[in-house]
């Protein structure tokens, strides 16, 4: 007799608990595959999984089994030309194969890389382990402005539109087996001595108990139907109450400086910082909206593909981007439904009179209402005007931060220095 | 046979009816054939779950570990990059004998499956000496069940580093967790009893005369007389660390105690690879040609299943380049066929080779020989000069101290034998695994515990990865650990494991 399931719809995912101890394990390798890719890999596709290669020596498990050497007896299939007693030169690279099958391969030895890829989330996962995004519980706290409604139990009283029907039918029901239960205790008993009188013999009966019960009988029955089926004690509704949420909007600024002294190599190096960004907020809010501010000489809000590839010339005023930051911010982004962030990427070269001038606008206006600014100067060489400038900013705020990046090595443990958790 | 035809299916599809007539009509067939099997539980499954079963080892439960992980981790890069093709099935030894069908397949790979998982291997399963004695297949799901919820049960309560820290070191040591010459005690009778005794047993422990620590006073005169614990060497490695390692909780015991069943558990298996596959392939030809004999089958399908046979039994030559070793379907297929064809055509060579079978009943020998023998037995009895010669084999002497390979022996008279008795040793699993016992503890001194390697034929060990598995094994006896290799009763290497360091010492290093 045979028994045939189908089984196709049971889950498939039976390996993946061994497939995440496996990860789990491996961190250390994988996470340093990962910090490669970033530094390596094209800006646009850091969006997708990536290959991770372990030194297969790493991975074998280790088993007690026999070395080359010794004498060995094979025995092989296809003789072609071979005769008793004939002498072969032994071939290349060991002593054949044959009786130990597989065994060279299960060992791990050969140093082959085991090579496996790893999903997008896995890889982010793994991206941006041990980041935090700092200043976030303070905002929590401070900024309760959205709430939602959460389920709260059941209460006895409440609008109509809240009834809860199946508890107020249960309670209904018990209240009714509560309050008929005696009546219909006695109806029982008074029925069972109805029947014991009914089956005695006719001449014997007890008529006029037997027509007394019967009237008690319906007296009860009468009794019972009055109590009403539902009442309004019964009633029971839903209860909710109001919870505050803490947003779950942010918006990233992205100010970049396009001056004629910020060549293209800067500008990518920018934008891996940016992008890199985007994806941490990505992971941390459930909406996340960008702009983009580029400047020279003036500021201008613009879209990606102008922001990123677009050239221009000229000199440069910093503040004119801040300025138009500060302009959107209050326009579009109200800090009590939007966490606000800031990330300025320029080569250092400003105006001289201005700098002073974007530390005002940082202090007094922007920097109270971010969550986090951070600044990256993109240049080779030593500090320029900006960064001694903002060093001041960077004494007196918490939330404020800067990082040299000179080469696009350095961009991803410049962004790992800036999101560091820091002990509390 | 001018038979009319009446074929059960005609198209590629599969469809659950057709599935469970074809089951209808091979088991039938295989009755005739006195094919005794468990029941049948055939299972429908997709491509991601036969990957799954893939990386559990055909496990249908398996417990949580990282090597799964890595396992699957490989098959389905493998698989989706076209490297390779799943199996069309899994079987599994239990009762009822679970048997796992991919929806890919056509009608006919599912017959054909059906034949050789379903009344093949489950038969081989049912009827097999080593099987029937090593392996209980009503019990073996309720195990594995066990096995998983107590380890992770350990994992909640100890910690999965902890836990995988302790499987990682039974794995090593996993082809020495088996019995291979002592017999067990009928398992599933004696189970309870047997717990029970072990609880006894591990507090017994707590005040274990071995471990005493209070020195007994030694007659300095009397000649001390050398004492080894254990007496005997002892084979099994992990059932010696179960019972004797001074330090493990009961929980740690427990768990090596798992591994150590589960490895039982495959043993026969590993022992009867080319019994195996050639008993359920031979089956699925026969029953299958029978079906056909009896035009419940078309000619489309018997192309489409011939041409599967013939790539599964196929054997490529030693100097071809798809030649990995000798392709157990193939020498098991063609020497069960060979059986029959002694039993049934004899020629005066098979009636001198083999005067008990030759002319006898072939369902009654075939089955005889497929409940009595293992692999090594098996060819060593009726590997046949026929077989020899249409293989083509020959022996090949790889001795170090030489400079070349000899050629020891071919498919010629002086050579049969020869061939015969080099294949047969070939499939002891005994001479390919190296043969390392539990030699002493110095339950006297420093608790050390000594394995003892006997050399065979001067093979030395592998160093590094048996550095690698001491430390394993250190990690659960938790004292020092040393194994010594021998050859021939003269000590060439010595390798030792201690909390610092993990070395190895040959004579001439210590002069």
């Amino acid at each position: 007799m045979s028994y045939i399931v189908d089984r196709r719809l049971n889950g498939k995912n039976k390996s993946t608990v061994n497939r995440q101890r496996f990860l789990r394990r491996y961190k250390k390798n994988i996470k340093k595959a990962v910090e490669d890719a970033v530094t390596k890999r094209s800006i646009t596709d850091i969006d997708s999984g990536e290959k991770v290669s372990i030194p297969k020596k790493d991975l074998s498990e280790p088993a007690f089994h026999h070395d080359k050497g010794g004498i060995r007896d094979m025995v092989h299939p296809g003789n072609k030309e071979f005769t008793t007693g004939d002498q072969i030169a032994r071939p290349e690279g060991g002593a054949g194969s044959g009786s130990g099958e597989g065994q060279a391969s299960d060992s791990g030895e050969g140093m082959d890389e085991f090579v496996f890829q790893i999903s997008q989330d896995e890889f982010l996962e793994f991206l941006f382990d041990g980041l935090e995004l700092p200043n976030l519980i303070k905002r929590q706290l401070r900024g309760i402005e959205s709430f939602k409604y959460v389920r709260a139990g059941i209460v006895n009283d409440g609008t109509p539109a809240k009834l809860n029907i199946v508890r107020s039918m249960r309670q209904a029901t018990s209240r009714r087996i509560a309050l008929t239960a005696p009546s219909r205790r006695k109806i029982k008993n008074f029925q069972k001595e109805v029947d014991q009188i009914e089956t005695q013999d006719p001449s014997m009966r007890d008529e006029s108990r037997l027509l007394y019960l019967i009237e008690e009988i319906q007296k009860l029955k009468a009794r019972i139907k009055k109590i009403p089926f539902i009442d309004d004690f019964d009633l029971r509704y839903n209860h909710h109450v109001k919870k505050p949420i803490p947003t779950s909007k942010a918006v990233m600024f992205c100010i970049m400086d396009v001056s004629g002294s910020m060549n293209q190599a800067m500008k990518d190096m920018g934008k891996r910082f940016f992008i890199l960004l985007y994806m941490f907020l990505k992971r941390n809010y459930d909406k996340i909206e960008v702009v983009f501010i580029r400047h020279h000489t003036s500021a201008k809000e613009v879209d990606e593909e102008e922001f990123f590839y677009s050239r221009e010339t000229g000199g440069t005023i910093v503040s004119s981007a801040l300025k138009l930051m500060n302009e959107i911010m209050q326009e579009r982004y109200p800090t009590s439904e939007w966490n606000i962030y800031g990330a300025q990427a320029s080569d250092g070269d400003n105006w001289n009179d201005d700098s002073p001038a974007c530390t005002k606008l940082l202090v007094d206006e922007i920097l109270p209402y971010c969550q986090y600014f951070s600044y990256i100067e993109i240049t080779p060489r030593r500090h320029q005007a900006l960064w001694r400038e903002y060093e001041s900013i960077m004494e007196s705020c918490d939330f404020f931060s800067m990082q040299q990046i000179s080469d696009p090595s350095d961009i991803y443990p410049v962004f790992r220095e800036l999101f560091q958790k820091k002990p509390a | 046979m001018t038979k009319k035809r009446n074929p059960i299916s005609t198209e590629s599809e599969w469809t659950f009816d057709h599935i469970q007539e074809y089951d209808h009509e091979i088991g039938r067939i295989a009755e005739s054939f006195q094919l005794d099997t468990y029941p049948n539980q055939i299972e429908i499954i997709s491509a991601e779950q036969m990957l799954d079963a893939y990386s559990s080892v055909g496990m249908p439960v398996g417990y949580n570990h990282w090597t799964y992980g890595k396992h699957f981790v490989a098959t389905e890069q493998k698989y989706k990059r076209g490297h390779m093709g799943l199996a069309y099935e899994i079987v599994i030894n239990s009762d009822p004998c679970i048997a796992y069908l991919m929806e890919e397949n056509t009608m006919t790979m599912q017959a054909l499956v059906i034949a050789h998982a379903c009344y093949g291997h489950n038969s081989f399963f049912k009827g097999n000496y080593l099987f029937k004695t090593w392996t209980d297949a009503s019990s073996i799901i309720d195990y594995l069940v066990f096995a998983k919820n107590y380890i992770t049960h350990c994992e909640e309560r100890y910690g999965i580093d902890e836990v995988e820290n302790l499987l990682d070191s039974c794995h090593a040591l996993m082809n020495y967790g088996v019995d291979r010459y002592k017999r067990p005690y009928p398992i599933s009778a004696a189970e309870e009893k047997q717990r029970q005794q072990e609880r006894e047993e591990y507090l017994q422990k707590q005040v274990n005369e071995l471990w005493h620590t209070i020195p007994k006073l030694i007659d300095k005169d009397e000649p001390e007389q050398e004492i080894r614990y254990p007496n005997e060497p002892q084979e099994n490695i992990l059932y010696f660390i179960e019972k004797n390692a001074p330090l493990l909780d009961s929980w740690q015991r427990e768990i090596v105690r798992i591994v150590r069943k589960i490895a039982q558990y495959f043993y026969p298996q590993r022992q009867t690879q080319v019994m195996n596959e050639g008993w359920a392939t031979f089956w699925h030809y026969t029953l299958l040609n029978q079906l056909y004999d009896e035009g419940l089958v078309n000619d489309g399908f018997m192309m489409e299943f011939l041409q599967s046979h013939t790539s599964v039994v196929y054997q490529p030559p030693f100097d071809s380049p798809y030649y990995s070793g000798i392709n157990p379907y193939a020498l098991g297929f063609n020497m069960m066929r060979d059986i029959r064809r002694i039993c049934e055509h004899p020629t005066a060579e098979d009636k001198e080779w083999f005067p008990d079978i030759a002319g006898s009943d072939w369902v009654k020998t075939l089955h005889f020989a497929m409940e009595n023998f293992k692999d090594e037995s098996f060819v060593q009895q009726f590997l046949s000069p026929t077989i020899i010669r249409e293989f083509k084999l020959f022996s090949i002497l790889d001795d170090d101290t030489k400079k070349d390979l000899e050629v020891t022996a071919i498919h010629d008279d002086h050579g049969y034998r020869v061939v015969r008795e080099m294949l047969s040793q070939q499939y002891n699993l005994s001479m390919n695994e190296p043969n390392i016992q539990v030699y002493n503890v110095d339950i006297r001194g420093d608790r050390s515990l000594t394995l003892r390697h006997i050399q065979h034929n001067r093979r030395p060990l592998e160093k590094d990865s048996t550095l690698d598995v001491l430390k394993h094994l250190r990690n659960l006896w938790k004292f020092d650990v040393h194994l010594e290799s021998h050859q021939q009763d003269e000590l060439t290497e010595t390798y030792h494991c201690s909390e610092e360091k993990t070395e190895l010492d040959t004579p001439a290093n210590d002069k």
